[in-house]
Parts: C-alpha cells; sequence; structure tokens
C-alpha cells in the first residue's frame, strides 16, 4: 500500500514555473507586431502586383530588410507559442500532446529559417 | 486510490457557452490565430520565391494573382485584421480596462465589423493604387 500523502506524490511534478514567461513573450511579441504589420500591410499595398525587379529592389532596402526580418521573428515565436496554447488546450493525450509540440516547434523555426534565409538573401545578395 | 485526474472538472466548452457576441469573437480570435499559423506559408512563399529569381517570383505572382490566390490573400488579410483588432482589445483587458459588459459586447461586435471594413478597404486601396 502506498503510503504517501497526495501532496507528498505531487510535489515536484506541478508547474514548470514557465507560465508566466509563455504570458509575458506572447504580449510582447503581439504589441511589437502591431506597428510591424501595419507597415507590413502598406508595403504590400504599395508592391502587390509590381514587377519583380522594383519589389526585390524595394526588399533590398535596409530599412525595409531589418522591418521585414524583425516581423519574421516577432511573427515565429508568437504563432509558435500560441498554437502550443491551442495543442495544449485541446489534445488531451499525452503522446500526441507531446509530438504536435514537437511538431509545431519544428515548423515554426522551419518557417521562420526560410523567411529569414529569403530575407537575408534579398537584402545582401539581390 | 482512486484516479483523482480522471473526475477533475473540465473547463466549459464551447457547446456550453451561450452563443454571445464576446463568446464568438473569443473563439474566433483563436481561428483566425490558427488560420494566420498557416498562413505564414504563403509569406513564406512569397518571400523564397522573391529571393530565388524572377521566374519564380512570376510564378508565385501568378498563382497568388488567380482568382482562388486572390480569394485566399482576401481571407488572409482579414484572419490577419481581425486577429490584430482582437489582440488589442486582449491588450486592453490585460491592462485591466474594459471589462464592463454592454462596453465589451459592443467592442465585440466592433472588433468584427472594422475588421471587415479594414479589408475592404486594404482591397480597395490595392485595386486602385494597380
Amino acid at each position: 500500500m502506498d503510503m504517501r500523502t497526495p501532496l507528498g506524490k505531487v510535489r515536484g511534478l506541478g508547474s514548470a514555473k514557465s507560465g508566466t514567461e509563455h504570458f509575458w513573450r506572447v504580449r510582447t511579441t503581439s504589441v511589437a507586431l502591431v506597428p510591424l504589420l501595419i507597415f507590413y500591410i502598406v508595403f504590400l499595398i504599395i508592391y502587390a502586383g509590381k514587377p519583380y525587379a522594383e519589389v526585390v529592389g524595394a526588399l533590398a532596402n535596409p530599412f525595409v530588410a531589418t522591418i521585414n526580418a524583425l516581423t519574421v521573428i516577432a511573427s515565429i515565436v508568437h504563432m509558435r507559442l500560441g498554437m502550443e496554447e491551442i495543442i495544449q488546450d485541446y489534445i488531451h493525450s499525452e503522446f500526441l500532446k507531446l509530438t504536435l509540440l514537437v511538431l509545431n516547434a519544428f515548423f515554426s523555426l522551419l518557417v521562420g529559417g526560410l523567411c529569414l534565409f529569403a530575407v537575408l538573401k534579398i537584402a545582401f545578395a539581390g | 486510490m482512486a484516479n483523482v485526474t480522471n473526475n477533475r472538472p473540465l473547463s466549459p466548452h464551447l457547446q456550453i457557452y451561450k452563443f454571445i457576441p464576446t463568446m464568438a469573437m473569443s473563439i474566433v480570435h483563436r481561428i483566425t490565430g490558427g488560420a494566420l499559423y498557416f498562413g505564414t506559408l504563403l509569406v513564406a512563399a512569397w518571400l523564397i520565391a522573391a529571393a530565388s529569381g524572377e521566374e519564380y517570383f512570376n510564378q508565385v505572382n501568378w498563382l497568388f494573382g488567380s482568382i482562388v490566390g486572390q480569394l485566399v490573400l482576401f481571407g488572409y488579410t482579414w484572419a490577419l485584421l481581425h486577429h490584430l483588432l482582437g489582440g488589442l482589445r486582449h491588450i486592453m483587458w490585460d491592462l485591466g480596462y474594459g471589462f464592463e459588459k454592454e462596453f465589451s459586447t459592443k467592442l465585440a461586435k466592433g472588433n468584427l465589423v472594422a475588421s471587415i471594413a479594414l479589408t475592404v478597404l486594404v482591397w480597395a486601396i490595392v485595386l486602385i493604387v494597380r
């Protein structure tokens, strides 16, 4: 028979002490994304449907490239944390949950990595 | 000892809540967030094409310019603007303002109206500029 109290059993299995960090990073990235995305939307309004040389020329501008890179970074952090919340809320099977959390991390980093590489390549090599 | 975790109360779900504006905009905020998550693939495709050369860029541009592409981009614009406005509501709540019933209901309705209006405005400007 197990003589341990319920409290004794759960000690050390509780909060990972990272909830505030999660909350805070979702908020800081969301605040950063407001001006960044407004810039992005204006940029796309101006350059939607424009010829290749003109679009790439604009993307290569140091200011645009920096904003672009920051938008990508803030976006992938924000979307990864957001999807993490959705997975943790709706997926109750431990194995599936862990699998999806890992896939979520991989997907975010892959998309972010591809976008960042593209932004930097345009900025440095055209 | 009995399995305590099985009997723990679950938080109320979609089918429990009454369908009211604040509740609807809450779930729409999550749905648009999920849509934007996969929508980043469109941004990635566009940036990678721009970095890969004129031929790829023109192909992706053609795809985005097709009727299906334009519909998807229109939906993407709306999801982005809706999630952005919804996010501003959340920041307001995080700071401790705007919890009054009437006000938050008005704001929930306003969120939907404003996101649709802004989406139409953005696309009107794009079509006029082009």
